[in-house]
């Protein structure tokens, strides 16, 4: 089959690969009919995240048609139409019974290595390095899906592959990153990166009915998706961030601050971003974290920080003394997917909301390269690229 | 919701890359001021006797670039001749590495703080060059009809008021009262 394949820093190629098979009784292939590239995945592009080989299979935004079940995945026959989630689920382990289906105890077959870098092992993800588990992940034509039993979502067939696919990852994600967040009517959420998890973050703050929504970004194009929306925006390289944000709150700052960005924060303005760079350029710091900073300086003092952005590893000078005073409350974590998707499936087909509004590029699978770096530049308007294989 | 005050923000156009080039011109200004004004000195503390002249030049140099980058409307290529200058202050100073040179601890120091301020040079000549042509290729497409829901925002704004918020998701009780906006 042919697959974008991860040969090393900025080198994604479009190969041919072998087919998978049924590895083990709870397995499921599914013949790919739609994935998308996501915002995390230009941190392995860009070779930011430790524990990728060369020769792994990218991408963990896909969707398809079962094709073959093992003998054990007992509720999924050929011809089902499944949405994948990124986040592989055994469903029956401590966490997975709480819903922490992104820390489950038994998805992650490199669990070994995992402790010893986090102490405590996270799920297996598709397509997200060995840290992980070091799954292939679903930019190919066909996918395994491990636990495949649980790790899936039946989508009808009234809805497109369009309105769907993003209930794998960036609609959930969007979602628990405002879920995080406790909305209450009298709030104001800041959400910092207009990217594809930004842009559901705004309007999942918006359905769940926060006050004022302030989007933060610099690219044009995103903060016009941003206003359609429903935010006010911000363009953080012609406007002072804490300013505005002082400013739009009576000078309180905002209740609920939400980090869309993660590990690549973009803000080539400022001082603290080009310490990270530079610091980050001679491998004495792993991320960038402007926006963190930003988030925990101008935050309401007893206010929550919510992080669905990616952070991979040291992060340097971060101002916890300020925060530990101000009270605030931190949520992160990697989205537990299935927790939610029953009910935004559910708000999709009752029309609430069209996930498909951020989709700028349709490709087929041999432009995958090439639209990786039209993306990791933001070149041609590009917000969210989908893939037909 | 605020308007003129936000309008009269935007005007005032807080823009922090100018900031780090304004610094950088302040900057250029003192060290150049030190190099015209003590060369001596700075000559015998690096063991680089004969080398007055050069350095008092090259403090005329740095002077005549801070101001540059503090009065141009652009310093986008004022930051870009502080890298050219840094280059040549690197070169200058690796002459004094020459093992005869008593001072070439000092003069190691040196360079180590030029390579540095020569990075961040180069990141706001970086940051500068690519707003410039990001201005030149403004040619971007307009979102704003892809809304996602099926009303205007304002119409649907709480529309999912209906989910229930998981426990262990819900905002400590004894915080509640205080990230209330009234």
């Amino acid at each position: 089959m042919r697959a974008l394949v991860w040969h090393g820093k900025h080198d994604i190629r479009c190969d041919s690969v072998p087919d998978p098979r049924i590895e083990e009784p709870r397995d499921a292939i599914i013949r790919v009919t739609s994935c998308a590239i996501c915002g995390s995945d230009l941190h392995l592009y860009d070779n930011f995240m430790p524990g990728m080989k060369n020769g792994d299979i990218m991408g963990h935004e896909t969707m398809g048609i079962v094709e073959e079940v093992g003998p054990e995945c007992r509720n999924l026959k050929k011809g089902d139409r499944v949405v994948i989630p990124f986040t592989i689920l055994c469903g029956e382990c401590d966490q997975c019974k709480r819903g922490n289906f992104s820390v489950c105890e038994r998805s992650n077959r490199n669990k070994d290595i995992a402790d010893k870098i986090f102490g405590h092992a996270t799920a297996g993800l598709f397509g997200y390095t060995h840290l992980t588990g070091g799954y292939p992940g679903g930019q190919a034509e066909y996918l395994r899906v491990p636990f495949a039993d649980r790790t899936h979502i039946k989508v009808p067939d009234s809805l497109t592959d369009e309105q769907v696919l993003f209930l794998s990852d960036i609609f959930p994600t969007g979602w628990q990153a405002a879920v995080q967040c406790d909305i209450e009517p009298t709030d104001t959420v800041a959400i910092w990166g207009c990217g594809p998890v930004g842009q559901m973050a705004i309007r999942s703050a918006i359905l769940l009915g926060a006050r004022q929504v302030i989007a933060i970004d610099r690219v044009p194009e995103r903060l016009s998706m941003a206003k359609a929306g429903g935010a006010i925006t911000i363009n953080f390289e012609e406007e002072s961030v804490v300013e505005r944000l002082n400013e739009l709150t009576h000078g309180k700052g905002p209740e609920k601050c939400i980090d869309a960005v993660g590990l690549e924060a973009h803000a080539t303005a400022t001082l603290d971003s080009m310490y990270d760079r530079a610091k980050q350029a001679v491998m004495l710091e792993t991320d960038r974290p402007h926006v963190l900073r930003e988030m925990m300086y101008v935050c309401r003092p007893a206010g929550t920080l919510s992080i669905p952005g990616v952070y991979g590893g040291l992060l340097d000078k971060i101002p916890f003394g300020m925060a530990m005073n101000k009270g605030l409350t931190f949520r992160m974590g990697q989205t537990h997917v299935n927790r939610w998707t029953d009910d935004l499936l559910r708000r999709i087909e009752q029309g609430q909301i069209d996930p498909s509004f951020v989709i700028t590029h349709r490709i087929g699978l041999e432009q995958g390269p090439e639209m990786y770096k039209t993306f990791r530049d933001k070149q041609d308007s590009c917000i969210k690229v989908v893939i037909r294989p | 919701m605020s308007g003129r005050g936000t309008q009269r923000r935007r005007g005032r156009r807080t823009d922090s890359t100018l900031a780090v080039a304004q610094g950088l011109g302040w900057f250029s200004i003192g060290l150049g001021l030190v190099e015209v004004l003590a060369p001596q000195a700075l000559a015998r503390g690096l063991g680089m006797r004969g080398h007055e002249r050069l350095i008092a030049s090259y403090g005329a140099r740095e002077i005549a670039t801070g101001i540059g980058i503090l009065t141009a409307r652009d310093p986008t290529p004022w930051i870009w001749g502080r890298v050219a200058g840094d280059a040549l202050d690197l070169g200058t100073l690796a002459t004094g590495l020459d093992g005869r040179n008593r001072q070439r601890e000092k003069v190691g120091l040196a360079l180590a703080a030029v390579a540095g301020v020569t990075l961040l040079d180069l990141l706001c000549g970086r940051a500068l060059s690519a707003r410039r042509s990001g201005r030149r290729l403004a040619r971007h497409r307009d979102y704003s009809d892809r809304r996602g829901m099926p009303q205007p925002p304002e119409a649907m704004r709480g529309a999912a008021r209906d989910f229930e918020i998981p426990r262990d998701f819900r905002t400590p009780e004894a915080l509640r009262p205080w990230t209330s906006a009234a």
